[in-house]
């Protein structure tokens, strides 16, 4: 099967993040890593793709110079493929399924398209969906729990309250990764010897159809929100303190 | 004044307190309000409904949640009644279906808003994991967004009684096929649209010290979360982590038991309108942005609060 699996490049989770001009943020200082959510889409593939011999697994990424370092990533942990669709457009959810989405159609084969539910830093969560849209694939998304025969897949995702929905869908389709679903693997360091020798092929964005002019979703302006106020630690006896606790809870913040 | 919409989550058949807050929402401003429900007989929820100028009972057939047929069926009626909006909630099954309808509708949508005005066609939402806000802008067709529960207050129903029109359920294909829904073991509460949590991290020490936790949310009517390192630790299902990898939620009262406060879970739980604190390190960062924190063992503060709170609520 050709296995496909559509990665972000992000800030780290733990980069402070401050607003430049109002529409970008500064990134200066700034540590790249894979998105969380798609490192998960990424282990996924290459168990599937170690389920059904023969089969290949292609690394997409959509982003500007840096996101290649994305896909090393990606190629040391195991992919065999990586398609860079260069672009720093601005493009909303829609245009980037758009250019993920010509990417994947040129290849008649595509089988099963990975991706993880959201990326970390714009939080759209409609990428993947969007995705299957374009392709005409079904799709579940939030997925904790894949299995898949070549021509069937069968999922698990979390609908809150700790219930599940089971989902049945043929092949192809598109599958959004939520934590649980699987570890990711570390590259190994013959992984990433490995990795520096293929080639990452290049995509313009002109030719994927994919146009920021086009946007659905336009961004007006970015800002940090409002610091909280430091609280106030309630001291004394461990009875005495719960019982002011609660009293304040009630009478001045009135949530109980 | 706009045409909005607003998609109605039932819950097996209860009115979610969601809906409320979208209907709150919708109100104001004097737009002509159009609630579409999947439901045999809305008439058991017409009392909610005041103010909404139709409900769309979409019935006939298997109401049953199939994306494919739902979202097919929403934007069928988005079309035949030229809405220019639609809000639904953004819970786990507003995630599934409005990226899907987004795709069917050629419509663009901004997901997990914490306001939005919908004659603008604007709204604001976290990005970054909560660590910026941005501000965005709908264009040409159906606006779509979905709302982050808990964050728009309830205004009381007030208005005319609605128009209910009947609308027929999509019965197509379903390539995208629910089999089967798995119920919890024990019915727990949806974090993301918990109004009370009670989170546990590193300090509980195991699993079974969740048990802990469980009595205090029980008294409370909470639902129970976890911090990534009590996920990743064992401790706890990672269904159940609140934080920059897990689930975003924003009760109105948020107790962190034993939780240091990374960034990493303070994204999850910021919006929360009360944070509460208890740790046994004064140095914890968590301290820094709880509104109220007591420096003490969990394992001695929690129980006495479970008493404190069964006496005071009763």
């Amino acid at each position: 099967m050709n296995i496909y699996v559509c990665i972000k490049q992000v800030p780290d989770t733990e980069a402070s993040i401050m607003v430049k001009d109002g529409k970008s943020i500064n990134e200066a200082n700034v540590k790249w890593i894979v998105s969380p959510y798609d490192e998960y889409a990424v282990e996924e593939a290459l168990k599937l793709r170690e389920k059904l011999p023969g089969s290949k697994v292609t690394a997409v990424c959509l982003g500007p110079e840096r996101a290649q370092n994305a896909l090393r990533t990606v190629l040391a942990m195991g992919a065999d493929a990586a398609v860079h669709v260069e672009s720093a457009a601005a493009l909303d959810s829609w245009n980037t399924a758009r250019a993920l989405a010509h990417v994947i159609r040129a290849d008649p084969g595509f089988g099963v398209v990975f991706l993880g539910r959201q990326a970390i830093d714009g939080d759209a969560s409609q990428v993947h969906l969007l995705l299957a849209g374009e392709l005409g694939v079904p799709a579940a998304t939030n997925v904790l729990a894949f299995a898949c025969d070549g021509k069937t897949a069968r999922v698990e995702r979390e609908v809150g309250g700790g219930a599940r929905e089971k989902i049945e869908m043929a092949v192809p389709c598109v599958v959004a990764a939520a934590k649980g679903l699987n570890t990711p693997r570390y590259a190994s360091m013959m992984g990433i010897m490995k990795a520096k020798k293929i080639e990452i092929r290049k995509v313009p964005l002109a030719e994927t159809g994919a146009d920021e002019g086009q946007n659905r979703v336009r961004l007006l302006k970015l800002s940090s929100p409002a610091e909280k106020p430091q609280g106030q630690v309630i001291s004394g006896e461990p009875a005495d303190a719960v019982r002011e606790l609660v009293r304040r809870l009630r009478e001045e913040a009135k949530v109980l | 004044m706009a045409k909005i919409g607003i998609y109605i989550e039932l819950d097996k058949g209860t009115f979610k307190k969601s809906n409320r807050e979208l209907l709150s929402l919708a109100r104001q401003g004097g737009h002509e309000v159009c609630a579409v429900m999947f439901c045999a007989d809305a008439a058991p929820y017409l009392d909610e409904l005041k103010g909404v100028r139709t409900v769309i009972q979409v019935s006939g057939g298997d109401l049953s949640y199939q994306p494919d047929r739902y979202a097919r069926t929403l934007a069928a009626l988005i079309a035949e009644h030229r809405l220019e909006v639609l809000l639904g909630s953004c819970s786990a099954q507003g995630k599934d279906l409005f990226p899907r309808l987004a795709a069917m509708a050629g419509a663009g949508l901004v997901n997990d808003c914490l306001a939005v005005d919908p004659a603008a066609r604007k709204a604001v939402k976290p990005v970054y994991s909560g660590k910026l806000l941005a501000e965005y802008q709908v264009e040409g067709g159906c606006a779509l967004f979905t709302v982050r529960p808990n964050v728009i207050p309830v205004q009381p129903a007030a208005g005319a009684a609605p128009e209910v029109r009947a609308a027929a359920m999509d019965s197509g294909d379903t390539p995208t096929r629910i089999v089967e829904v798995i119920q919890a073991a024990a019915q727990r509460i949806d974090l993301t649209e918990a109004e009370i949590i009670v989170s546990g991290g590193r300090a509980m020490k195991a699993k079974e010290n969740f048990a802990v936790l469980e009595d205090l949310a029980q008294a409370l009517g909470a639902g129970v979360g976890a911090s990534r390192a009590a996920v990743d630790a064992g401790f706890a299902a990672s269904d159940m982590q609140v934080g920059q990898t897990g689930k975003v939620v924003n009760p109105k009262l948020y107790i962190a038991c034993g939780i240091s406060g990374a960034i990493q879970h303070f994204v999850g739980m910021k919006t929360s309108k009360v944070i509460v604190a208890i740790n046994k390190d004064p140095e914890a960062p968590i301290f820094k942005k709880a509104d109220y924190g007591i420096v003490g063992d969990l394992f001695t503060v929690v129980p006495l609060l479970k008493e404190e709170i069964k006496k005071v609520l009763g």
